[in-house]
């Protein structure tokens, strides 16, 4: 993968929204790898749990956006708990699913399920996945 | 004693198995149940992003009803229902500025919420209220030495401001199964993501998560498996299905849920046990213990 950085992209308004959306210093984490070390997620992702965190640092916006790692992500806060500065990950992922779900963008297409599905798959399940994956 | 009670909506449906084995158990050891009269679905997850008020409206609605019924605590089971509400809970106790925002907002409410309502889940309930030493003279039918792992999933015990027990390490299911006679299992898998909701537009997922915490339940002698949240069980229990397809030398296991062992160990009938709901058949191995 070919990765521009500038230093025009470090200080644009996608990392301050990614900062406040997830609540989270982003310049904390020094790259330790523990987030990774410990998901769950990591054989589907494209974009390990700690080079996220360094996306958003370098405010990679269409890296992250296009990825597939942040609706792989089940919010099982594993990541969260062993992270060694404190930073939760999970909220970081969050934040980059609600800036594309809030235009719109979802993840999740409810009309292409089917009725088979909808009725053997329980609420607890499709609400989870609806709230999560759709606007 | 009387407890209210909020079920969530899975244990009205395809978790009946979950909340009428609860409700025998708890009935069992002289415990009344109320459930709240009025309720409304929890949301299911909890909000991550800072900025996401209005998604904690379902949860602390639930505890305004509470308080409505003349408690100030309340039960869940289900372990999403208590993540979620527990969470929600304790994000706006910390926080009186979204409080207030939330109050204006539920401006037809009745009574005002002020944090004043707790949390609980039934295994905190029958480890410090009942006391798993009670539970135990309770016990009629012991589980026969069966070997049981138990997988806790996430929300009961991440974040752990919320968990209700070692993060990392929990015990407390396993330390459950013992007083009831069984034979707990430890392995590596009991707090490992199943892949949650995944399953509804990429079970392929689960089956790889399904295969890699029960073959390991499995190699590490477990006969059957115990949890507390419904999607858990549908992960591990229906989505065996796809395991199997997926996984051609997966070999079955039964789910249970935790409260399925408790009833039968004190002595609930088997129609409060409903193990029909269960995809793979818990009962030829429970007969052959002579069980049920
Ligand atoms: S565990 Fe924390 S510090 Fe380590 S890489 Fe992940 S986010 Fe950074
Ligand atoms: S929350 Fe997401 S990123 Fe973190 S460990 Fe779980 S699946 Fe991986
Ligand atoms: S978590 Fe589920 S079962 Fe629990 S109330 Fe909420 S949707 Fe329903
Ligand atoms: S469904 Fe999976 S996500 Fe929920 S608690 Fe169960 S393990 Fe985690």
């Amino acid at each position: 993968m070919r990765i521009n950085l500038s230093r025009k992209k470090i200080r644009n308004s996608f990392v301050d929204k990614v900062q406040e959306l997830s609540g989270q210093n982003l310049l904390a984490c020094y790259q330790c790898g523990k987030c990774s070390a410990g998901c769950p997620a990591v054989d589907e992702m494209d974009i390990l749990p700690n080079q996220i965190i360094r996306f958003a640092q370098l405010g990679l916006k269409e890296e992250l956006l296009a990825s597939k790692a942040i609706w792989i992500c089940a919010s099982c806060l594993t990541c969260n708990a062993r992270c060694p500065k404190g930073i939760n990950i999970a909220e970081v992922i969050e934040a980059l699913r609600q800036i594309l779900l809030r235009n719109r963008k979802d993840h999740l297409k409810v009309e292409k399920l089917s009725d088979k599905e909808k009725e053997d798959i329980p609420p607890i399940a499709l609400i989870c996945s609806m709230r999560k994956f759709t606007s | 004693m009387k407890i209210c009670y909020y079920p969530g909506c899975t244990l009205k449906n395809h978790a009946k198995n979950f909340e009428d084995s609860t409700i025998c158990a708890l009935n069992t050891i002289g415990v009344e149940v109320e459930e709240l009269s009025r309720w409304n679905c929890c949301g299911t997850v909890f909000s991550l992003t800072t900025d996401d008020l209005i998604h904690h409206i379902a949860p602390i609605r639930n505890l305004i009803r509470v308080k409505e019924a003349n408690y100030d605590k309340v039960m869940t089971v289900c372990a999403m229902c208590y993540n979620t509400l527990k969470r929600a809970n304790e994000r706006i106790k910390s926080d009186p500025e979204s409080m207030d925002i939330l109050n204006n907002f539920m401006d037809r409410e009745e009574v005002q919420y002020d944090g004043d309502v707790q949390v609980f889940h039934l295994l905190e309930f029958l480890k410090d209220e009942i006391g798993f030493e009670n539970l135990a003279k309770k016990v009629v039918k012991p589980l026969k030495k069966l070997k049981i792992a138990s997988y806790y999933g996430c929300l009961l015990v991440r974040p752990k401001e919320i968990g209700l027990d070692d993060m990392e390490n929990p015990t407390i299911l396993e330390d459950l199964m013992e007083t009831l006679g069984g034979k707990p299992v430890d392995f590596p898998y009991k707090t490992e993501c199943c892949g949650a909701y995944q399953t509804v537009d990429r079970p392929d997922i689960i089956a790889d998560r399904t295969n890699r915490i029960l073959t390991s339940a499995k190699d590490r002698g477990a006969e059957m498996v115990v949890v507390s949240c419904p999607l858990c069980a549908f992960n591990l229990d229906q989505r065996q299905k796809h395991t199997v397809e997926k996984y051609p030398e997966f070999k079955h296991i039964p789910v249970l849920y935790f409260t399925q062992a408790l009833a039968m160990a004190l002595g609930c009938p088997e129609e409060t046990l409903r193990f029909d709901l269960n995809f793979i058949d818990p009962k030829p191995i429970l007969k052959e213990r002579g069980l049920i």
